[in-house]
């Protein structure tokens, strides 16, 4: 029989990530270069580069969001720019703008806003010649990226 | 208890109901959802459906407002047409702001307005409405529409559904979910009563303001109606 203490595991939702408690309110912006799990009230901006974003049952955000995969299950107010994948879980609430490559959103979530998918350019192999540039000059660079121009396009 | 004609309902050929059905509880009105634990899930063929897409066909990057909120299937099959969508959940606003009270007062029409139907200056190149309008009294109906009106671009369609038994009390509620370019998924989320019930002549007159409007009755005693900017 061991003599060890007992020590509880870390929520899976915390482990392995910085972590915003619920008790904490944020004014300001946020940059990360880890995962961050947000619990508690920000207001501002929270910019993670290449890292998931959670913000938990008790979080409220408002503010603009940008990471590489977003995880909602609490409340945001603010536009969301998820370059891989977002998530907005049952009970989630989000209101704003979501520009995304993939979107899963459960039953019971509030959403309202618009939503744009952007697929990623696909990976280039070594030593191949970049894309050219489009022909005509008043063409914006991002409409090489299918669905996000062509929102813009109007009838 | 469950009357006959709910009952009917539940066993209507052709639909796939989950096992374990829901119980429907007469006398309740109001925020359907909370009727039930579980939810009544049938799928059906939509002329109304098939046809506001048609008119969409082979143009990509419109604007598209669905009022039935957010759903997973509505977002694929919306964004992978490669158009943008913007989402809006219509009966559970109309919900939290009216809760029941008087859909004449002109400040909460204001304050729903402005709540659902504020994009700024975006304009639509359709609208799926779903069976929401007639959820609404006549003055909050007559604001909704001026808005839709002014929201949605010249030549563009709404796509509206009604139900057609003009002696219904209560009304099967669904969200509205699309299977493909011809079948919705119906997912009965309870019952509601209809501040109004219309025939063909009465939406005629509803969308006056309209260009043109078009029906296609259902077997399910839904009216599909697009209606045309």
């Amino acid at each position: 029989m061991s003599t060890m203490p007992f020590k509880a595991p870390e929520p899976e939702t915390t482990r392995g990530q910085a972590s915003i408690g619920k008790a904490v309110k944020i004014n300001g912006q946020i940059y990360s270069k880890e995962d961050l799990y947000v619990d508690g009230d920000v207001e501002g901006t929270i910019e993670l580069q290449e890292h998931r974003l959670t913000i938990g049952p008790n979080g409220k955000v408002h503010s603009s969001v940008k990471a590489r995969e977003v995880v909602i299950l609490g409340n945001v107010q603010g536009n969301v720019d998820a370059s891989d994948k977002l998530e907005i879980r049952k009970d989630a609430r989000l209101v704003g703008d979501i520009k995304t490559a993939r979107i899963i959103i459960e039953d019971g979530a509030y959403f309202k806003g618009s939503i744009d998918i952007v697929k990623p350019e696909p990976a280039r192999p070594p030593g191949s010649p970049a894309p050219r540039p489009p022909q005509a000059a008043s063409v914006p660079a991002a409409n090489a990226q299918g669905n996000a121009v062509a929102a813009e396009v109007k009838r | 208890m469950i009357t006959e004609r709910l009952r009917g309902m539940l066993r209507r050929p052709g639909t796939e109901s989950s096992p374990g059905a829901a119980v429907l509880t007469p006398g309740h009105s109001s925020s359907a959802t909370k009727l039930f634990d579980r939810e009544i899930v049938s799928t059906r063929p939509s002329r109304g459906l098939e046809q506001f897409f048609a008119y969409l066909r082979g143009q990509a990057g419109l604007s598209i407002l669905d009022l039935a909120g957010a759903s997973q299937e509505n977002i694929n099959f919306i964004t992978n047409l490669g158009h943008r969508l913007y989402s809006e959940d219509f009966v559970r606003s109309l919900d939290d702001i009216f809760a029941g009270d008087d859909q004449s007062n002109v400040s909460r029409i204001d304050q729903f307005l402005r709540q659902t139907l504020n994009f700024g200056n975006e304009e639509f190149d359709g609208v799926l409405v779903w069976d929401v309008l007639q959820y609404m009294a006549p003055a909050l109906l007559t604001a909704t529409l001026e808005r839709l009106r002014t929201i949605v671009r010249p030549q563009s369609y709404l796509l509206a559904y009604f139900h057609s038994d003009e002696k219904a009390q209560q009304v099967p509620f669904y969200s509205f979910r699309i299977k493909d370019q011809q079948h919705l998924l119906l997912t009965q989320r309870g019952t509601r009563k209809p501040a109004q019930i219309f025939n063909n002549r009465s939406l005629e007159k509803l969308f006056k303001q309209f260009e043109s409007v078009k029906f296609f009755l259902t077997r399910e005693q839904l009216r599909e109606v697009i209606v045309r900017r």
